[in-house]
């Protein structure tokens, strides 16, 4: 089982995403999704990446509904800032250092996905040694605020799934 | 275009809605990344066209050939996926690049006034961008 298929959730990400990009369930389509995910697998082997698991998919599935909502706002927000709809307030920009407790790698690499999605912010810099996360922020209001948001609403979630 | 003038007027209307919503997201960007100043603030524009603008788009495309053909027809899901597992790797070595510029220019970002927060002000020119 193991030799034949060493990532089995990379395999079947492979065989729905063949699946998809052929827009058909047909037997011999499925016949080839399912040898691209074999040969997928073998090939990741080279580069051994550390194995995941699908833990508690009703914390991913809070986490993507969060920053699918967070997306919104955030497009809207930047949108205005653009258009100079923001009223008069001055804006600033800059940068912040978020002290982080996510070490997993596919958790940070996750959070970079979100923070990057999320117009208005910026994934600059990750520390390992000290575990701080650098951000570039469009609209920086407060810097608490944000270092809360990020902790708050990503990180306490991406504990829960990678760690 | 015949095919297209048998479609519900609802879904007529939702793909269009979306499509302009999209083709919106991705203007606004674009002038923001002409209208912001410095590297830092202008790489923030663009997001909004390769986040929510590719979203609707992708969502409006769904809607319109799901209803056309009359089956579900999903695989632009994997355009949104290929594009947020890809994006943030471009703008991390931008920004990583950006970065290495100024520090071995002396204008390190992180140590323009501000207590480490790097000053970018709407009127404040930034002195790089007159360079060709």
């Amino acid at each position: 089982m193991t030799r034949l298929l060493p990532y089995p959730l990379l395999s079947a990400a492979l065989l729905l995403l063949w699946l998809l990009a052929n827009q058909t369930v047909r037997p011999g389509q499925i016949l080839l999704g399912a040898a691209v995910a074999l040969v997928g697998g073998w090939a990741l082997t080279a580069l051994q990446p550390p194995k995941a698991r699908l833990r508690r998919p009703a914390a991913a599935l809070r986490l993507g509904g969060r920053v699918l909502v967070d997306i919104i706002r955030s497009n809207i927000a930047v949108g205005r800032i653009v258009l100079g709809l923001n009223g008069r307030r001055e804006r600033r920009s800059g940068f912040i250092d978020i002290p982080l407790e996510l070490r997993d790698q596919k958790g940070l690499a996750a959070l970079a996905c979100i923070i990057t999605s999320t117009p208005g912010t910026l994934w600059v810099n990750f520390d390992p040694a000290r575990g701080t996360l650098m951000i570039h922020v469009l609209d920086l209001i407060d810097e608490e605020e944000w270092a809360r948001t990020i902790k708050g609403r990503y990180e306490t979630l991406l504990l829960e799934i990678f760690q | 275009m015949s095919a297209a003038a048998e479609l519900p007027v609802w879904v007529a209307i939702l793909t269009a809605a979306l499509v302009l919503l999209g083709a919106a997201l991705a203007l606004v960007g674009s002038i923001g990344l002409l209208r912001l100043r410095g590297f830092y603030d202008r790489v923030h524009a663009p997001t909004l066209g390769a986040t929510l603008g590719a979203g609707s788009i992708a969502l409006a495309s769904m809607i319109y050939f799901s209803a056309l053909e009359t089956r579900p027809v999903l695989h632009e899901a994997l355009i949104l996926i290929f594009v947020a597992v890809t994006t943030p790797v471009t703008l991390m070595i931008l920004v990583r690049a950006a970065l290495f510029r100024d520090r071995a220019e002396n204008d390190d970002p992180l140590l323009r006034p501000g207590e480490g927060v790097a000053r970018l002000d709407a009127d404040a020119r930034d002195p790089r961008e007159t360079r060709g």
